[in-house]
């Protein structure tokens, strides 16, 4: 079966970029765009890999990846973070929640692919 | 009088303008030659006998071989050689006085590395704790990545679905004015330093405390800056206000006697007038050069009137050592004590915290602390900085590294 990646960005022309990349690699991006909605979507969804953002509306990444981790359902999901800050406080920070990768923006597309691949055994 | 290893150079320097050759100034002086090269050349001390011999054959006073406008090279060398444990800092007088032009070449260097150290501090402050330009940074590296991806896909070999490539297309155009907008608003925050930015990027407070500066907080009579921002020009017209009450209860004329007759105090000022502590303090560092900083219960600094040598950070948290945080934690008891900051400058600080229940009962305490700060020349028993990520001290009281260390 597929393996599904929830994507939660709030810059739409990224997302989409992101999107296309992943989905010509074979597999299915669902994107949301607020932090508010991504736990619901996360349990809805149960994707195999969730990719998000450091700064969102409504919910920081970092939140959502703690929250996740908090989750027995969740404590082994593959979460790449995403962030344009780049500071080593936000790593340190989303290494101590758990997080499974780390990546700062720009990215080459050929890195995401890689890192996805990585995680998700592809 | 105090003979230092530069009266060697001196004794040298004079005895070749005379034209006198070693070996005869030293059997005037009743010592051999041998001696007194060393002594020239800053290898033996010489004793005051053997001083008081010497300025007399060479027809000066004492005096002009003994410590001079040099001492302060020496105590530069000193001051340079702090947090260099391995400076051997016992035989400074004699390396000064062996090599004064690597002593100035090292004084030189230790200017050039303070003034680096304090541009990038400042820089850095701005970079870590300016959350508009945090926000901007980001939005642009933000745009950034988008155009990258998006170039990216366009430039694939393999080609892509002509739907695709105007959507992509369609993106890039979108993404480069955003970045192009973005960009320039950076580069003109960037250039205004610590001016106001004329879209909005600085902070309200900061707007306030430049619209002050700029009159020498003289703010009472002061038109409210027609580039303020809306947030900005209420703030504005909240001090105005405040100063206003201020004069009015603590009359100029009247507040210049009192000043004069007790001093600095805005605690006996605030008595004898019957205002507010802080009114007080505020009355009082509007009305001389003194600084100011206030902050509220969470230690947030709410104002902040400069002065020179004391380093205010212009965004995020204050060196926890000074009184006014004490001052938060202790309210109604006023503290008093005279700091030395990294750069050596001294100053008197005057704190007091004031609570206050505008809900009453039913309502929350608010507490604001402020601080007075004076220069001084008293002994310093407290060593404070401006911010942690700056400060260059071994404090116990320090929260993050410092980018100096």
């Amino acid at each position: 079966m597929t393996k599904q990646i929830l994507l939660i960005e709030d810059e739409e022309n990224i997302a989409e970029a992101i999107r296309f990349i992943l989905s010509r690699d074979g597999w299915v991006v669902q994107v949301i765009r607020d932090g508010a909605g991504a736990w619901a979507m996360v349990q809805q969804m149960r994707p195999d890999m969730v990719i998000l953002d450091v700064m969102l509306p409504g919910k920081t990444g970092l939140e959502i990846l703690t929250e996740l981790r908090a989750h027995a359902d969740f404590a082994d999901l593959p979460i790449l973070m995403l962030t344009a800050k780049g500071q080593g406080r936000d790593r340190v920070a989303a290494e101590r929640a758990g997080v499974s990768a780390f990546m700062t923006k720009p990215f080459d597309n050929s890195e995401i692919r890689a890192v996805v691949r990585g995680l998700l055994g592809g | 009088m105090s003979l230092t290893a530069l009266t060697g150079n001196r004794l040298r320097a004079r005895r070749v303008a005379l034209g006198l050759k070693q070996g005869d100034v030293a059997a005037r002086a009743g010592v051999s030659a041998s001696y007194l090269n060393l002594i020239e050349h800053n290898r033996r001390p010489a004793s005051q006998v053997v001083l008081a011999r010497l300025a007399a054959v060479l027809d000066q006073p004492i005096q002009a071989f003994a410590e001079g406008p040099e001492g302060a090279v020496i105590d530069d060398l000193r001051a340079a050689a702090l947090g260099w444990p391995l400076a051997e800092t016992l035989r400074v007088e004699e390396f000064a006085g062996r090599f004064p032009g690597w002593a100035q070449v090292i004084l030189g260097m230790a200017q050039r590395i303070a003034a680096l150290d304090a541009a990038v501090a400042a820089v850095n402050d701005r970079m870590s704790h300016d959350p508009h330009l945090s926000a901007n940074l980001h939005e642009v590296l933000s745009v950034i990545a988008s155009v990258r991806a998006t170039a990216a896909i366009l430039a694939d070999p393999e080609g892509i679905d002509p739907d695709w490539q105007a959507r992509f297309l369609h993106n890039l155009d979108q993404d480069s004015a955003r970045l192009a907008k973005g960009a320039a608003a950076l580069v003109q925050y960037l250039d205004s330093g610590g001016q106001i930015a004329a879209q909005g990027m600085a902070a309200p407070q900061e707007e306030v405390e430049a619209w002050a500066e700029a009159a020498d907080w003289q703010v009472a009579d002061l038109h409210l800056g027609a580039a303020m921002s809306a947030s900005a020009a209420q703030m504005a017209a909240e001090l105005q206000a405040q100063v206003r009450a201020d004069l009015a209860a603590m009359p100029e004329a009247e507040f210049a006697v009192e000043l004069a007759r007790l001093g600095p105090d805005a605690l006996a000022l605030a008595a004898h007038f019957g205002a507010a502590p802080l009114a007080a303090f505020r009355r009082l560092a509007l009305a001389t050069g003194a600084g100011l900083v206030i902050c509220d219960a969470s230690g947030t600094l709410t104002l902040r009137k400069r002065v020179p040598g004391f380093s205010v950070p212009r965004f995020g948290a204050a060196c926890p050592l000074w009184p006014l945080f004490s001052a938060l934690g202790r309210p109604m008891v006023p503290i008093e004590q005279v700091a030395e900051t990294p750069g050596g400058d001294r100053f008197l600080l005057r704190a007091f915290c004031q609570p206050s229940y505008p809900r009453g009962f039913g309502g929350p305490e608010l507490r604001q602390a402020v601080m007075l700060i004076l220069p001084s020349t008293a002994p310093a028993t407290l060593a404070i900085g401006s911010s942690c990520r700056v400060c260059p001290r071994d404090c116990p009281a320090r929260r993050e590294p410092a980018i100096l260390m």
